[in-house]
């Protein structure tokens, strides 16, 4: 056998590279192109009443400027809405440069092509452009009012209305036993890669060809849209995702106004041209996620047990819509986690602001779903005066109630049904971890130093791994490597280890044999992209997939080579061999050779595959099936398959400053079975810190002007080293029966439950009921206060 | 214009500079060294930490004529000379304290300066140490588990200091 490399901690692959400054980011590129910046709006909502550019023209190393109004109809028309929805019925998306209107403050209005940067930012700051400012919209309570509009064409600023119900809640809710009712709060935040968006293109006049490179997470369909938009044939438009430096979300949104500019731009003046967006372009002009307003009706029995359950949800999503209304979708439906309540009933209303776009980032409204619910349970529980954990396992699926149809359309279009886990099993677990059952000693203790410690958990369900494809191919050369390659694109998931483990395992060659790319269209022209936890699920079964069409392929080969039966061979370490006769053996790379009938000889090796070398049957063709040792395939899977996870969280809060610190924070994950466990622990870790921003300390603050007031890494507070818990993870493997692998996505995991974790127990120290987030220091603070003078709400425990 | 003189790695460069042009866009747009990554370009991100003069400091926050003169290490010259990992980097990988790498260089010459000055630190003092750096993916977990490694790989390559071999 070859060694086991499937679920091993291998070391990562694409370390050596990275680890010696050998990374080729998007701005690592390109060294003498040309630079392009923008012109973007100070305001939050205007009108543009002109454009001066006589200074900006002087500049020595200027090259052109661009307003809309110089842009051919295809490139100035509205961008691509990717994904529509029948309850979308006002969907807008922004022009690639602002036409007469801009809605957000960072609306890139002119673009400057220069020598360099610093000569493309001096012309930028050179050209005046003359604003109307019209009244700004923030904020969803105030947009749903409707007295100013975003979009004058859109009715009470409601870009969407959804209602989805199972069952009759609101009935259910009247005639429970018992029912609460409550609001919450979620703020903005954003996934902030350290390394921004970014696109570099180049033209080639001489065969017309267009290559871009672009910081993205769908390189396969920013080819489609470039080529769409500048009206070139797709086979002459590359696109290639070079080494990139975080997405978490927000490179999944396609094409950004650059990756249609950069290019167009770069083949009207036959240069190379590249834009890099700064920190503070990021902030203004990439998109956000998050924001929130949610209202909870639950009725309950004595047990505990949701008997109906209302959400309504009022979602900001910014001055536009590209990416549909994926991420209240996804709210709605995850919003249920591991619960089976009796009847549910969703609504929201996705509303316009003049404030950034909001797209998925990490979580992807997941961690607000999770957050209604989990507060929700724990209010229950606190009503009743039960345990939290006995109130969860109360409304638990359990394992025999597989799979799970929670009667819902999930965010694919497809039935929300759950295919596997033990929920159960993982409370049990998470409870033992923390030492639920005896955390009232240790409450005492700390009160008897004087210190306020409290514990709080959460659970979630995540439907990952969502379709409609992946695709894989896999090719063995006559020199014995093997290439693979798959659509999607990376951004430090490991992609190059994980692949290459499910490769040397299903194949039987070791994995210094087997090179990996991911997210050039050069090498795999068709592809979904990465987002929801899917590129191991989806990319991974999908290279498994033509993996064993190459192996069967091999057998098929070698076994006329040996004169075997096929079903008696192996592969082992590259060889292809008899089962218990090792000496009727013949190397991969030989059937990599024989599969291919040849002509011309270009080396030793390729000799023995020759006309003369290996005649054949003088009655058939040489060539029986497609010449090479190769394969693709594709994955497409009927739904999605459920991971899911429960965290729990001891934090000590201040009693004199309202310092919030969390002592010990424990994940119990089960994402099926295990390709990598170094790199899914990674994953949570980063997941989890993340997580731990949102909860504590990240916000987007925007002032009535639509001013972002923040828009810095020294204002925005992204958490280091010593914000973050040491994390204890534990695994559950409920292989998903979904897939040929059996695996589940985990790449969001760790963020979602966050913030319901951190407030459970904030909560449960403080004894002060938490709807909102992040809670800052000076927000519990100030929550003291406000409960000092009954004004705001005490849990039943501490009240009573 | 102004001509500087660098030793970047070991090397000498010559570089005709304007005076804005900062040290990071020098050394990856100048002399084509893009391992020093920039994060932020107001100082708080720290990926693009290089050493100069053995300590480390922002390269955002520096003007390439204030290096004049100055020696700089940066990620690119943290290997040894056959091009073998220094242990802060073989620390990093077998820790898995990386995901996209965009933070890395930054953290790497940190640590780097930071157990020399300090070869075993202790766990406040590795939390402490890489503190100035911001990290997207990793949680910081892996980064702090790698800073001990990396002390351990080194102690195990210059043998027991005199000190511990007098004890
Ligand atoms: S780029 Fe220099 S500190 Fe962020
Ligand atoms: S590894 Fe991606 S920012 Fe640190």
């Amino acid at each position: 056998m070859t060694t086991k490399l499937f679920g091993e901690p291998i070391p990562r692959r694409e370390d050596p590279r990275l680890l010696v400054g050998g990374g080729r980011y998007l701005d690592d590129l390109g060294p003498g192109a040309l630079a392009a910046a923008f012109v973007r709006s100070p305001h939050a909502h205007a009108r543009i009443a002109g454009v001066d550019v006589s200074d900006a023209v002087e500049v020595d190393g200027l090259v052109a400027i661009y307003l809309w109004e110089d842009l051919p109809d295809r490139v100035g028309e509205p961008l691509p809405l990717l994904i529509p929805h029948p309850a979308l019925t006002h969907g807008r998306t922004a022009h690639p440069l602002a036409r007469d209107v801009v809605r957000h403050v960072g609306e890139p209005v002119a673009m400057v092509v220069a020598v360099d940067r610093y000569t493309a930012e001096d012309v930028c700051a050179l050209i005046r452009v003359d604003y109307e400012p019209l009244p700004p919209v923030v904020g969803p309570e105030n947009a749903v009012q409707g007295s100013a509009l975003v979009h004058a064409d859109v009715p009470g600023n409601v870009g969407a209305h959804l209602v989805q119900e199972v069952g009759n809640a609101r009935e259910a809710i009247e005639e429970a036993e018992h029912t609460l009712a409550f609001r919450l709060d979620v703020e903005r935040s954003a996934s902030m890669p350290l390394e921004g968006r970014g696109v570099y293109a180049r033209w080639d006049s001489g065969d017309s060809s267009l290559r871009v490179y672009t910081s993205t997470q769908a390189s396969t369909s920013v080819r489609m849209a470039i080529a769409a938009t500048l009206e070139l044939p797709l086979p002459s438009v590359e696109v290639v995702a070079p080494d990139v430096g975080g997405g978490f979300g927000v490179k999944i949104v396609h094409p950004w106004p650059e990756e249609i500019l950069v290019p167009w731009a770069c083949i009207r003046l036959g240069r190379e041209v590249k834009w890099t967006e700064d920190r503070r372009e990021h902030f203004i002009s990439s998109a956000h996620e998050r924001a929130q307003v949610q209202y909870v009706r639950v009725g309950f029995d004595s047990a505990g047990r949701v008997l109906g359950l209302e959400l309504n949800i009022l979602h900001d999503h910014g001055a536009y819509t590209p990416y549909g209304i994926i991420v209240p979708i996804i709210t709605s439906t995850q919003a249920l986690g591991p619960y089976k309540i009796g009847a549910y009933r969703v609504e929201f209303q996705s509303i316009y602001t003049n404030t950034v776009q909001v797209t998925p980032y990490r979580g992807a409204g997941r961690p607000q779903g999770v957050f209604a619910m989990e507060r929700t349970m724990d209010r229950i529980a606190d009503h009743l005066g039960l345990d939290r954990t006995e109130v969860r396992a109360a409304n638990f699926i359990q394992p025999s109630e597989f799979p799970y149809d929670q009667g819902l359309t999930f965010q694919d279009g497809r039935p929300l049904i759950y295919d596997s886990g033990d929920y159960p099993a993982s409370l049990e677990l998470l409870k033992s971890l923390i030492d639920w059952d005896s955390f009232e000693e240790r409450r005492a203790e700390a009160a008897a130093e004087g210190r306020r410690i409290g514990i709080g958990l959460g659970c979630y369900v995540e439907g990952t791994g969502v379709g409609p494809y992946e695709g894989g191919h896999v090719q063995v050369t006559s020199d014995g490597r093997v290439h693979v390659s798959t659509g999607l694109t990376s951004q430090g998931q490991g992609h190059e280890t994980v692949f290459a483990q499910i490769v040397a395992e299903e194949l039987g060659v070791d994995i210094s044999d087997i090179s990996v790319v991911t997210g050039d269209t050069r090498r795999f022209p068709y592809a979904v992209g990465t987002f929801a936890s899917r590129a191991a699920v989806m990319s991974g079964n999908a290279i498994a997939l033509a993996t064993r069409k190459v192996r069967d392929k091999a057998l098929r080969v070698a076994a006329e080579a040996l004169e075997a039966d096929p079903g008696d061979l192996e592969i082992v370490s590259g060889i292809v061999r008899v089962r218990g006769n090792p000496t009727a053996a013949i190397p991969l790379k030989t059937v990599a050779v024989l599969s291919n009938p040849l002509r011309y000889a270009f080396d030793a090796e390729a000799a023995r595959a020759t006309q003369f070398a290996a005649p054949g049957s003088p009655d058939e063709p040489p060539l029986k099936e497609e010449p090479g040792l190769e394969g693709r395939d594709y994955y497409s899977p009927i739904r999605s398959t459920f991971a899911s996870g429960m965290h729990a969280a001891v934090v000590e809060t201040d009693p004199v400053t309202a310092e919030i610190h969390i002592l010990r924070y424990v994940v119990v994950h089960d994402c099926g079975k295990l390709i990598n466990p170094l790199i899914v622990e990674g994953q949570i870790h980063g997941g989890v810190a993340q997580g731990v921003g949102g909860a504590l300390y990240e916000r987007m603050a925007y002032d009535e002007h639509g001013q972002l007031l923040n828009a810095s890494f020294m204002d925005f507070l992204m958490p280091y080293a010593t914000e973050i818990p040491r994390i204890e993870t534990a695994h559950l493997e409920t292989p998903s029966p979904l897939n040929p692998l059996g695996i589940k996505g985990a790449g969001e995991a760790g963020v979602i439950p966050v913030s319901a974790v951190v407030a459970s127990a904030i909560e449960d120290a403080e004894g002060l009921v938490i709807s909102r987030m992040p809670i800052s220091p000076s927000d519990l603070y100030d929550l003291r206060l406000a409960a000092a003078r009954g004004e705001a709400e005490r849990t039943s425990r501490s009240a009573g | 214009m102004n001509e500087i003189t660098l030793t970047v790695n070991g090397s000498v460069a010559r570089v005709v500079v304007p005076a804005r042009r900062l040290l990071s866009d020098c050394l990856r747009h100048d002399l084509g060294l893009t391992g020093t990554h920039v994060g932020c370009e107001h100082g708080v991100c720290g990926c693009c930490t290089v050493l100069l003069d053995g300590d480390p400091i922002r390269s955002c926050l520096m003007l390439a004529v204030t290096a004049d003169g100055h020696e700089i290490t940066t990620v690119e010259g943290l290997a040894g000379p056959g091009g073998e990992l220094s242990p802060v980097q073989r620390a990093f990988h077998e820790s898995h304290a990386l995901q996209c790498g965009f933070c890395t260089p930054g953290f790497l010459c940190t640590v780097t300066a930071l157990l020399r000055d300090n070869p075993a630190p202790t766990e406040a003092e590795a939390l402490e140490g890489v503190s100035g750096n911001l990290c997207r993916c990793t949680g910081y977990q892996n980064i702090v588990k790698a800073v001990h490694r990396a002390a351990e790989l080194t102690a195990e390559e210059t043998g027991p200091d005199d000190d511990e071999a007098v004890r």
